[in-house]
């Protein structure tokens, strides 16, 4: 028998329960302890609240700022920025709604104690760029969950949740959610009047460049398991733009950021024969999008698509160029405590190659693809949009409430506003609680969970382990078993399934309507051998359900990449079969979701609004 | 591998255990002491080294492309407000840095209940908590009126 226990059912009640205490989460928590007083607001974490999430080793800057009192920058310019960078498409209502309260929270960031960097002649805080901010950010995930936990009425880590629950009589409406203790293995039933999804993005969707002892060194967090999609996808939440994965150009290897080094620093890019190579790509660039290539700044993607095809013709590796920025004993400082405050991985790359920057140059490289809706990049759920100003159809309920009545999304979790980062994601969480409070004081009847799901869901959710221990009676040691593949296996199989169908780096981010057709059956399969993972131990039953909500996101991307007959995103991925950016058809947002009556997948396109002008 | 941890420092306190993001710092049943279970799912994140008593853990970073030779350590102290790393490159040359982590006293942030209850007119308003006072402007931004034509 396993010491721990997977027979006790822990109930807990909340008013406003938040899934995922990350940025999103700890803004979300943060904001319903205020509207919220006489509610219970719980917020459950699969880790530890003070390190977890994107920002557990802290962060250098903060990448969205408007800096309105100063006249820096206005809501508006905001979303021109956004939308330029994804080629045209974002939800500006969202978008503006992010950027307008936004100084607010880093104003709060500064007052709790987060180390703000200053303009000495200006005194104020020192931009990185047009939007960014630089800080000393090792502890702000510390401070900001702090904060959280100031306003939750309780806390529960190392909770994985695994299933979100809807009410018995109204299937689209959500009542709380499962998981289980990574510790003690008890069962907890967490019944809610609304939930907020805050469970951050996905790693480990696509192949990792580095695939042994290194393949947790990838640019996001391994521990973004795409709970944020995984959760709401198998209760019929609608998705957008799931297609719109992000690649990075990063430092080689350690992934360290590049935001600081060009904008800050002044360092800048060539090729392995020292010449500049952006601009040659500009023709190509231009058969393929159109105007979008003469936008300012130039978009995320095509920057990419550059560094690929240059490294594709044979020109790489691709450089850095830091050896003059470096002789500044300033700017060596930044550029290292850079790294030691958010990508500690980078510093360790450089001490262990012998790379001084001040001496030598570093190789540059571009990133599998991530899923997730806060950098350069806006997947997540469909959601409902500010009361103000959203258009009509852009708005059916609460602020932030997905397609399922109850059910809230933030940061990550939340579709359709890229560039909203730390600070955007906590402040997207805030707009979320404050909303899924005015929504529970308008609620009539309270939701009502089925007992017999409760208990069906505590079987599934525990099997893991049943099958390993039956099935590992049937050999004498080792790792192969004709009954059950391992957690890690699954993972394997996955990242090797869409890194070779669905645009990984195994095709230069290449795919065609056949290769994602293979890609579905090959899902298809792997979701059905979910059901025979085994599991040693509860750490092995955390990655077992990491891997379920990778899966069904996986699924949601393929879908979503298939339906879009266009290339938008040149550098992020390409469809060989439809090689341009088609603006007629394809200026639109697209809509995904999975029937849980049939089980089909159902896709469709909505409008893309335009609210600021250009 | 990430992290490891030296047997002799260890004494099995379990504080990385309980800060590990990945869930990846356990211990030993037979030694008593951490380690790291799953090196492959390290980010490197350095939160478990931070936060040890007894120093015991360190990094040596990924075996595919990290050559042997190498340290990155660090000393983190709340009380103080500040964080201290020492880079070692695989040649042996070192590079020294400080930085503040935070401004105010641990601890020191507000309960809601140290404010004002909010008024029904508030929750009808588009404001956040704080607002419009912590925007420092006069009121918040609208996109209502200003549609686009
Ligand atoms: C390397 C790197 C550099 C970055 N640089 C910057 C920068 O310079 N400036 C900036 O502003 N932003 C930066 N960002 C972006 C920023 O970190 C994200 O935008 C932000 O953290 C997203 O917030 P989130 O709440 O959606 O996700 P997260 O902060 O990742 O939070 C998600 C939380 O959900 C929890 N969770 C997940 N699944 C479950 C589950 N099933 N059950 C319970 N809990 C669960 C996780 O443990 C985590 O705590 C960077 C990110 C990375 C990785
Ligand atoms: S925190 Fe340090 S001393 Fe405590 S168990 Fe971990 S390695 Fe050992
Ligand atoms: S470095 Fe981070 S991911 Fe690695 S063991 Fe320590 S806390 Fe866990």
């Amino acid at each position: 028998m396993p010491w721990f226990n997977t027979k006790r059912t822990i109930t807990v009640d909340a008013d406003v329960l938040v899934i995922g205490g990350g940025f999103g989460g700890c803004g979300a928590t943060y904001e319903a302890g205020h509207w919220g007083r006489d509610m219970k607001v719980v917020v459950v974490e699969k880790a530890n609240i003070e390190r977890s999430g994107a920002v557990a080793q802290g962060l250098y800057a903060i990448n969205c700022y408007m800096g309105m009192h100063w006249g820096e920058n206005q809501p508006e310019d905001h979303v021109r920025y956004a939308r330029n960078d994804l080629m045209g498409l974002v939800r500006e209502d969202l978008g503006y709604d992010i950027a307008r309260h936004v100084d607010a929270t880093v104003h709060k960031f500064d007052e709790w104690g987060l180390p703000m960097m200053r303009d000495p002649e200006t005194g104020r805080y020192q931009r990185e760029g047009k939007w960014q901010i630089m800080i000393h950010g090792e502890s702000y995930k510390p401070i900001i969950a702090e904060a959280a936990q100031k306003s939750a009425d309780e806390t529960y880590n190392r909770i994985m949740v695994t299933h979100l629950l809807t009410d018995r009589k109204n299937p689209n409406r959500v009542a709380g959610a499962v998981g289980f203790s990574v510790r003690s293995g008890d069962f907890y039933v967490f019944r809610a009047k609304a939930v907020i999804v805050a469970a951050g993005g996905a790693s480990h969707i696509f192949r990792p460049r580095a695939i042994g002892e290194g393949m947790g060194r990838t640019w996001y967090a391994p521990w973004s398991s795409a709970s944020a999609y995984g959760l709401p996808l198998p209760i019929g939440a609608k998705m957008t733009q799931m297609e719109n994965r992000i690649v990075l150009a990063r430092f080689k290897d350690g992934y360290g950021p590049v935001g600081a080094y060009f904008l800050h620093l002044k360092t800048y890019t060539k090729n392995a024969y020292d010449e500049e190579y952006e601009s040659k790509w500009y023709d190509d660039l231009k058969g393929m999008v159109g105007d979008y290539i003469d936008r300012e700044p130039v978009p995320t993607c095509l920057r990419n698509h550059a560094m690929i095809q240059e490294m594709k013709v044979g020109r790489g590796p691709i450089y850095m160029e830091t050896r003059e920025a470096f002789q500044d004993p300033h700017k060596e400082q930044v550029g290292w405590e850079n790294f030691l405050g958010m990508t500690i991985g980078q510093a360790v790359v450089w001490a262990s190659q012998n790379i001084d920057p001040k001496e030598r140059m570093s190789e540059l490289t571009t990133s599998e693809p991530y899923v997730m809706g806060s950098h350069a990049t806006c997947s997540g759920a469909w959601t409902s949009g500010p009361d103000d100003y959203a258009p009509a159809d852009y708005r059916w309920g609460y602020n932030r409430m997905m397609t399922v009545e109850g059910l809230f999304a933030a940061g990550d979790a939340c579709g359709g506003t890229a560039h909203k980062f730390s600070s955007g994601s906590f402040t997207e969480g805030r707009i979320a609680g404050k909303a899924a409070v005015n929504y529970i004081k308008d609620l009539g009847e309270t939701p009502q969970i089925d007992n017999a799901e409760i208990e069906r869901l505590k079987a599934v959710v525990y099997r893991p382990l049943e099958t390993y221990q039956v099935g590992r009676n049937e050999i004498v040691a080792g790792t192969v078993s004709p009954s059950y593949i391992s957690p890690l296996q699954g993972l394997q199989r996955l990242e090797k399934i869409m890194d070779e169908y669905c645009g990984g780096i195994a095709t230069q981010y290449m795919t065609n309507a056949p290769m994602l057709d293979r890609g579905l059956e090959l899902l298809e399969m792997l979701r059905e051998d979910l059901d025979h993972i085994g599991a040693e131990d509860l750490h092995q039953l955390q990655r077992t359900w990491e891997l379920h909500h990778r899966v069904w996101t996986s699924e949601s991307v393929t879908h979503h990449t298939k339906f879009r007959e266009e290339t938008r995103w040149p550098g992020y991925y390409y469809r060989g079969d439809h090689p341009k950016l088609d603006d007629d058809d394809w200026h639109v947002f697209t809509l995904g979701r999975h029937n849980p009556d049939s089980g089909d997948w159902e896709m469709e396109k909505a409008p893309v609004h335009h609210l600021v002008d250009d | 591998m990430p992290t490891f941890v030296y047997m002799t420092r260890c004494d099995g306190c379990g504080e990385c255990v309980d800060i590990c993001p990945s869930d990846i710092m356990h211990i030993d049943k037979t030694y008593r002491r951490a380690y790291n279970i799953e090196p492959n799912m390290c980010w490197e994140c350095y939160s478990c080294v931070k936060m040890c008593p007894q120093h015991a853990i360190d990094v040596r970073g990924y075996a595919d492309f990290a050559p042997l030779g190498h340290s990155v350590r660090v000393r983190r102290e709340p009380e103080k407000g500040t964080i201290s790393w020492k880079i070692k490159f695989r040649d042996g040359r070192e590079k020294d840095f400080v930085s503040p982590i935070r401004t105010t006293p641990w601890g020191s942030i507000e309960e809601p209940e140290d404010f004002p209850a909010p008024t029904e007119e508030e929750f009808k308003s588009q404001d956040l908590w704080h607002e419009p006072a912590a925007l420092k402007i006069d009121a918040l931004p609208t996109l209502a009126g200003k549609e686009k034509a």
